[in-house]
């Protein structure tokens, strides 16, 4: 060939500087609203396309006691700093009530007793993290369809939210910490170290979160923001989805999520709500957190969770 | 095969033609070939993003945290080194794996290196977003494509070997090793290398990457069990996700070489024009004008 060391130089040194000029474009790109808009046209899309795939009472895989996961790894918030959840946690939560209220009939409080007596759903599933990790767990609980038909729903009734013990953040964008409770389930999240560090602007947010919103939090009038996460019927109303009290047959441990949390199989880590304390059913989840309808959300990741 | 080709005569009349004009890759071709590029490097970019998330591979249906098939760790030294394990074998990967400095010049945990993913920084949602649109992008394209390509009878001639193709396997594996490009009417075609390369590309990898790529998602697996059964559990979906995008990245390097080898500008020009300038053997000379195809 033809080409002269000097041109293939410039050749070279073209291509590279094209490569940086594409590189720090596409950041650029990125931070743009609009641009970011359109890109989650695709998740839009994978909603979309799964929801007519999958029928309303399709099973997400159940596995054998000998799949089990020997450690099932806790990702997200471990142990809440909250002083209200430290003192329940005590008294091994015998003070503990469920609450479900919202847009119901019927509102009601139960505690752990009485939330055991009820008839219960084992299932060995398996747990996908947003980051890429998986673990298999037994899982027993109450199907949220019997919560849900003991309130009755009111017409409007299209998400149920579950909010949650543990402060994320002393955030002081959320309106009030009564509505935004939250779980923590972080399947983005704290569980890697790398995690913490991941969705640019949330990340302060989370350092500072969990472990030091701390007791004060909810004692300084402040607005801390606490784990909470939504979904829509389809998934309240699968038999999948359980508020699971046990894990691989022994009461949850704390890390895990005790006393109660949310089985929404079919779905990623981040929607399996931790130390679940209400079940809100709402019409929508706009006025909660920053609207997203999940303190992941609201830190960019998806509403829908299948992929 | 006169039938794929128009041509025209070579611009510079008067000579003796050494040089004729191929009208090779038709629009649909031309426009889905580049789209697909623009997606592949994407789709590799924010993988990577999304891989540095969790960045270790495991076999079956769960992970094995102490026995990752693969790792990239940043290790507790001062300055940090990044480590990389393969199979249980340790190696310094300091700069590249597991440990790299980002654009704030600071030595960061991270699997790859910034420059090599979408967005640079650390943004698991945002690698998510640039993928699952961009996945549609590229399998939208590719339907696009096949589509074309099978009723225009494009992809049959593109990328099956015709029976003397087989027959030459071995000379023309040869004339491949020697970087010898065919010439004349045997460069209108791909040779038979270039067809099984296309026709893995086309049919195993790309096909088995979206596959695999279906089978981390928790939905699918509820809609479509098989899927698990394919790759033998989710988390060896994941490993085979990777190492099918390595490959792809393999291909990609072959191709983009031996593209500059056999004439830079002539194959540019053709995958953005569609005209393709077929050299002449030199030894049968023919008359000039004289009509060919
Ligand atoms: C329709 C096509 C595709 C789908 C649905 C898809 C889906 C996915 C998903 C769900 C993940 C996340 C894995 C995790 O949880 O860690 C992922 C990761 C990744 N993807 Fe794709 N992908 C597609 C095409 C591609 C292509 C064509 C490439 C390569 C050019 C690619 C490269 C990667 C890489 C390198 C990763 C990270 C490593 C890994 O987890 O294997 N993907 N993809």
């Amino acid at each position: 060939m033809s080409r002269s060391p000097n041109r293939r130089a410039l050749l070279v040194g073209a291509s590279a500087t094209a490569a940086a000029a594409m590189l720090g474009g596409c950041d650029r790109l990125g931070n743009a609203e609009w641009f970011r808009r359109t890109l989650k046209t695709g998740e839009d899309a994978n909603m979309f396309v799964q929801r007519l795939l999958l029928g309303e009472a399709t099973l997400a895989p159940e596995y054998a006691e000998a799949d089990i996961s020997p450690w099932f790894k806790p990702n997200g918030t471990e142990d809440p700093p909250d002083r209200d959840y430290k003192a329940l946690a005590k008294a091994k939560f015998a003070k503990y009530h469920l609450v479900v209220d919202g847009l119901v009939e019927a509102p009601f409080k139960l505690s752990l007793g009485e939330l055991r007596k009820l008839p219960a759903r084992t299932q060995i599933t398996r747990h996908d993290c947003v980051e890429g990790w998986s673990a298999i767990g037994k899982w027993t609980g109450v199907p949220l369809t019997d919560l849900l038909s003991r309130a009755k729903l009111k017409p409007e009734a299209r998400y149920v939210v579950f909010h949650c013990a543990d402060t994320m953040d002393q955030g002081n964008s959320l309106e009030g910490g009564g509505d935004g409770e939250g779980t923590d389930e972080v399947p983005a999240g704290n569980a890697n170290p790398s995690m913490t560090k991941q969705s640019g602007s949330g990340e302060s947010r989370k350092d500072s979160g969990g472990q030091q919103a701390s007791e004060d939090t909810a004692a300084s009038g402040g607005s801390p923001v606490r784990y909470y996460e939504s979904i829509d019927l389809v998934d309240a109303f699968h038999p999948q989805t359980i508020l699971a009290y046990d894990m691989n047959g022994q009461a949850l441990p704390i890390s895990n999520g005790a006393p109660l949390r949310l089985r929404v199989e079919r779905n990623l880590g981040y929607k399996q709500a931790k130390y679940v304390m209400r079940i809100e059913v709402v019409e929508s989840f706009a006025n909660l957190g920053d609207g997203k309808g999940g303190y992941w959300e609201d830190q960019g990741y998806a509403w829908y969770a299948g992929i | 095969m006169a039938r794929t080709y128009l041509t025209r005569s070579a611009p510079e009349t008067g000579e003796v033609e050494r040089r004729r004009w191929m009208f090779r890759h038709p629009l649909v071709i031309r426009v889905t070939h580049w789209v697909n590029a623009i997606c592949l490097l994407v789709l590799l970019m924010s993988g990577l993003q999304i891989f540095n998330a969790h960045p270790a591979l495991y076999w079956g249906k769960v992970s094995t945290f102490d026995a990752p098939l693969m790792a990239m760790t940043q290790t507790e030294d001062d300055p940090p080194k990044g480590m990389t394990t393969v199979f249980g074998h340790g190696f310094d990967t300091t700069g590249w794996l597991g440990s790299s400095v980002g654009s704030d010049g600071e030595a960061a945990d991270r699997g790859f290196p910034a420059w090599t993913t979408l967005p640079s920084n650390q943004d698991l949602t945002g690698g998510r977003s640039w993928h699952f649109f961009f996945a549609w992008a590229f399998v939208l394209n590719g339907i696009a494509y096949l589509l074309y390509g099978l009723v225009s009878g494009q992809l049959r001639f593109r990328v099956i070997p015709s029976r003397d193709q087989i027959r030459h396997f071995g000379a023309s594996i040869w004339e491949h090793l020697t970087l010898r490009f065919p010439q004349g009417d045997e460069a209108k075609r791909y040779n038979v290398i270039q067809k099984l390369t296309y026709l893995i590309v086309l049919f195993v990898l790309l096909p088995v990457q979206v596959l695999a790529g279906l089978a981390m998602s928790p939905a699918m697996n509820a809609a479509f069990p098989f899927l698990l059964t394919l790759f033998d559990g989710r988390q060896s979906a994941r490993t085979v996700h990777f190492v099918v995008a390595s490959l792809l990245v393999l291909f990609v390097v072959v191709h983009v070489a031996l593209v500059l080898l056999s004439g830079f500008r002539n194959n540019m020009r053709g995958m953005l024009t569609g005209w393709f300038v077929i050299e002449r053997k030199v030894e049968p000379a023919v008359p000039a004008g004289e009509p060919r195809a």
